[in-house]
């Protein structure tokens, strides 16, 4: 994985800040060896997080995006990741319509003293974007598949591509 | 006594206690119906609620909130006001709703493939008990009710008004609440790469007029839509598949276990996005996990807006 002889993919982690972030914390204050791939954002509690943050994210071009929260029931704000759990297993869900992979978003709970769980979610994940690849973009990525794009549009019509004619 | 004059009748009753009553008439040509905002008697005569009247008028509901109204209502409109009374974005002293029961309404779409050639100015459209007789340039063309019939009434399992003030016509027998659509599950169907292909092709259409988001009755903070906000930025103004995509996931997600697929996303495109492939299997998502359907009993809280300690059908990670 990173931090060796394999190109750094872009992972974007929301963590809350009294559970997974001392988690992370912790792990960093044990020297655990942990993949550098991801780039962590805190958040004040899980139910901060809009899903929309996940899907800006992706769209955006990040390669995967891990959701880390207290555990339910532990939550600082009693009930912030009771609602948080909902949403994003929701967004979870929806991805598979999209198109983009599912496997590149994850949520879990990682409470602050557990370091070496916070370790092995990291690797797991990290290891799991590896797997998958860098993600494949969802804007055209040259000026040659841009104008195949807009001809392809031009010529196809009115016709709507899912109900036919 | 006809449904319309059945309903002329019964809006003429309650018209003096009432600001407007919101119905349907002829548009710009005989193919297509309009809104039309009946304030006297007068305007009781244009009114039209034959299968070319589509809109879902409870998109109005919001916008009227603080005066009284009456509005006309399908099965599916009428499941569109439970879901707004039960958010308690209207109230229910507030509005006369005018219950149609409902065969179905057409699809413009699906009429414009049937015609010989592009309608453009349409002379006269006769509609008979199920079929419609269209006459462009002189020329008539007989078309079926049922072959040009909505995707969504296709489907419907509530034609009958869930919640009425006047129910106007004969109720229908009960229907299957789970009957899904060939072209839905053929595109569920699909791989990864094939569905991020065909939304990068489709979005590439896109051309953010938010005609989807203004016709959507969910849609209530129109003014204020994170769309449209400068700070924080949620999408840029670059016209590009992504930006567009991004804006349908804003919409997708703010309707999670709200949307009362209507149909008038898909229907208001002018771009013909299928934008109900979204709308369909989200609505069957959240009733695989929370068991829930928007807009059918008033008591239900919306699923995203409460919770339970132990989710009976959310799996944690076990890692």
């Amino acid at each position: 994985m990173s931090a060796e002889d394999v190109r750094e993919l872009r992972i974007v982690g929301f963590l809350c800040n009294w559970c997974s972030y001392g988690g992370a914390d912790t792990a960093g204050v044990a020297r655990f060896t942990q993949p550098t791939d991801l780039r962590i954002i805190r958040v004040p509690c899980s139910g901060r997080i809009d899903p929309l943050f996940v899907a800006r994210a992706l769209l955006n071009g990040a390669d995967g995006v891990l959701v880390s929260g207290c555990h339910p029931r532990d939550c600082h704000y009693a009930e912030g990741n009771f609602y948080a759990r909902r949403r994003l297993e929701m967004l979870k869900r929806f991805l598979p319509i999209t198109g983009i992979d599912e496997r590149r978003f994850e949520y879990t709970w990682v409470s602050a003293s557990e370091g070496q769980r916070w370790q092995h979610v990291v690797t797991e994940f990290t290891r799991r974007i590896h797997e998958l690849g860098p993600a494949p973009s969802f804007n055209p990525s040259s000026a040659e598949e841009w104008a195949n794009l807009a001809l392809h549009e031009a010529t196809k019509g009115e016709t709507c591509p899912c109900h036919g004619a | 006594m006809s449904q319309l004059e059945e309903l002329k009748a019964a809006i003429r009753g309650h018209l003096d206690s009432l600001d407007c009553v919101i119905g349907w008439e002829e548009g710009y040509d005989p193919l297509h119906a309009t809104p039309l905002f009946i304030h006297t008697e007068a305007d009781l005569d244009r009114l039209n609620i034959s299968p070319l009247a589509v809109h879902n008028l409870a998109t109005y509901a919001t916008g009227f909130k603080g005066t009284k109204i009456g509005i006309v209502v399908r099965g599916c409109h009428s499941r569109s006001i439970i879901e707004l009374l039960t958010e308690k974005l209207i109230e229910r002293d507030e509005v006369v709703l005018f219950g149609l029961c409902c065969d179905g309404v057409v699809s413009q779409r699906k009429i414009r493939a049937a015609l010989p050639a592009d309608p453009g100015f349409v002379e006269a459209v006769e509609i008979g008990a199920d079929e419609l007789e269209i006459t462009i340039a002189g020329e008539k063309t007989t078309l079926k009710v049922q072959d040009v019939l909505a995707d969504k009434c296709r489907i419907c399992a509530y034609p009958d008004p869930l919640l009425a003030d006047v129910l106007i016509g004969e109720k229908h027998a009960e229907r299957p609440n789970d009957v899904g659509l060939a072209c839905q599950d053929d595109f569920e169907a699909k791989s990864g790469a094939e569905k991020l292909a065909f939304w990068q092709d489709t979005m590439s259409r896109c051309i953010r007029c938010y005609a989807c988001r203004n016709v959507c009755p969910m849609c209530v903070c129109q003014d204020y839509c994170i769309a449209g906000s400068r700070d924080p930025l949620w999408m840029s103004q670059e016209n590009t598949p992504a930006e567009n995509f991004m804006f349908q996931m804003i919409h997708v997600s703010h309707l999670t276990g709200r949307c009362t697929e209507c149909g008038e996303c898909e229907r208001a495109c002018p771009v013909d996005i299928p934008l109900m492939l979204l709308r369909r299997y989200m609505n069957k998502q959240v009733r695989e996990v929370f068991g829930h359907q928007a807009g059918i009993t008033l008591d239900k809280t919306p699923p995203l807006l409460t919770f339970q300690v132990e989710e009976a059908r959310i799996k944690e990670r076990d890692w």
